[in-house]
């Protein structure tokens, strides 16, 4: 059985990746990497991670998150966070990457953002 | 039901699964509360991914010991890898600015984070070994 499902929507230009599962060590944290990989050879840029539904994630997937971050930046894009579980929350504060992330509560407001 | 219980695990990042499994198991056992249950489970997964990882580095030679004790204190968990063994002191703050975006180097903050004690030292016979404190 899989760790991690990740779903992907297209709201304009923004693809959202709606994950489920585990962001972990092994399984999770390589199927974030492959998905961002193949977004931005596919020219999608705009990237908006819908983490409320994930229910554990470990310091190689916070270190997984940071990845796509700089890697959707070296293309020129933009990743932003959605729905942060408390524990999620927790770990970015505790690692200082609250002030790294653009984090929202609405999924809307995050579009919005983009433009 | 024992004050300790000791679990030898093979360098393979299903082994982190099966110490956490094996952590809240002997936690509940001992009668421990879910909310030190739920901080050990990080620290406890991220120690023995380090050892897997970083000290044993997935060789299937060597495998990963850990040891969960009821002390008069809380839970203790001792981990022990095979490794080349390293100076804690010498590993990268993760949250200086310099390395917010490093993508790896965070697993000892959040076992510090979680735990009340965190101690390393190198084993006389080789490997790290790391000895983690919850208190009650």
């Amino acid at each position: 059985m899989s760790d991690i499902t990740i779903t992907e929507r297209q709201a304009g230009d923004v693809t959202i990746l709606d994950l489920n599962g585990k962001v972990t060590i092994g399984e999770g944290s390589v199927a974030l990497r492959t998905t961002i990989r193949r977004l931005l050879g596919e020219g999608k840029n705009k990237i908006l991670l819908n983490l409320g539904s994930v229910g554990y994630i470990d310091s190689s997937g916070i270190g997984e998150l940071v990845s796509s971050f700089t890697a959707v930046n070296k293309e020129g894009g933009t990743l932003k966070l959605l729905n942060l579980t408390q524990k999620i929350q927790d770990l970015l504060a505790i690692t200082k990457l609250l002030t790294v992330f653009d984090v929202f509560e609405d999924e809307g407001e995050a579009l919005a953002s983009y433009n | 039901m024992s004050e300790t219980r000791e679990i030898t695990l093979p360098s393979l990042i299903e082994s982190v699964d099966e110490a956490a499994q094996t952590a809240e198991d002997f936690a509940k056992s001992r009668g421990f509360s879910e909310d030190l249950i739920s901080s050990v489970d990080l620290a406890i997964r991220e120690s023995v991914a380090n050892a897997v990882k970083h000290g044993n580095k997935f060789d299937k030679t060597k495998n990963v010991e850990v040891k969960f004790a009821d002390v008069s204190d809380g839970l203790e968990i001792t981990v022990r890898d095979h490794g080349t063994g390293f100076a804690v002191d010498d590993i990268p703050d993760p949250t200086n600015p310099e390395n917010l975006l490093k993508s790896n180097g965070r697993g000892i903050l959040f076992m510090n984070s979680f735990m009340d004690e965190v101690n390393w030292e190198n084993h006389p016979d080789g490997g790290m070994v790391v000895k983690m404190l919850k208190r009650r």
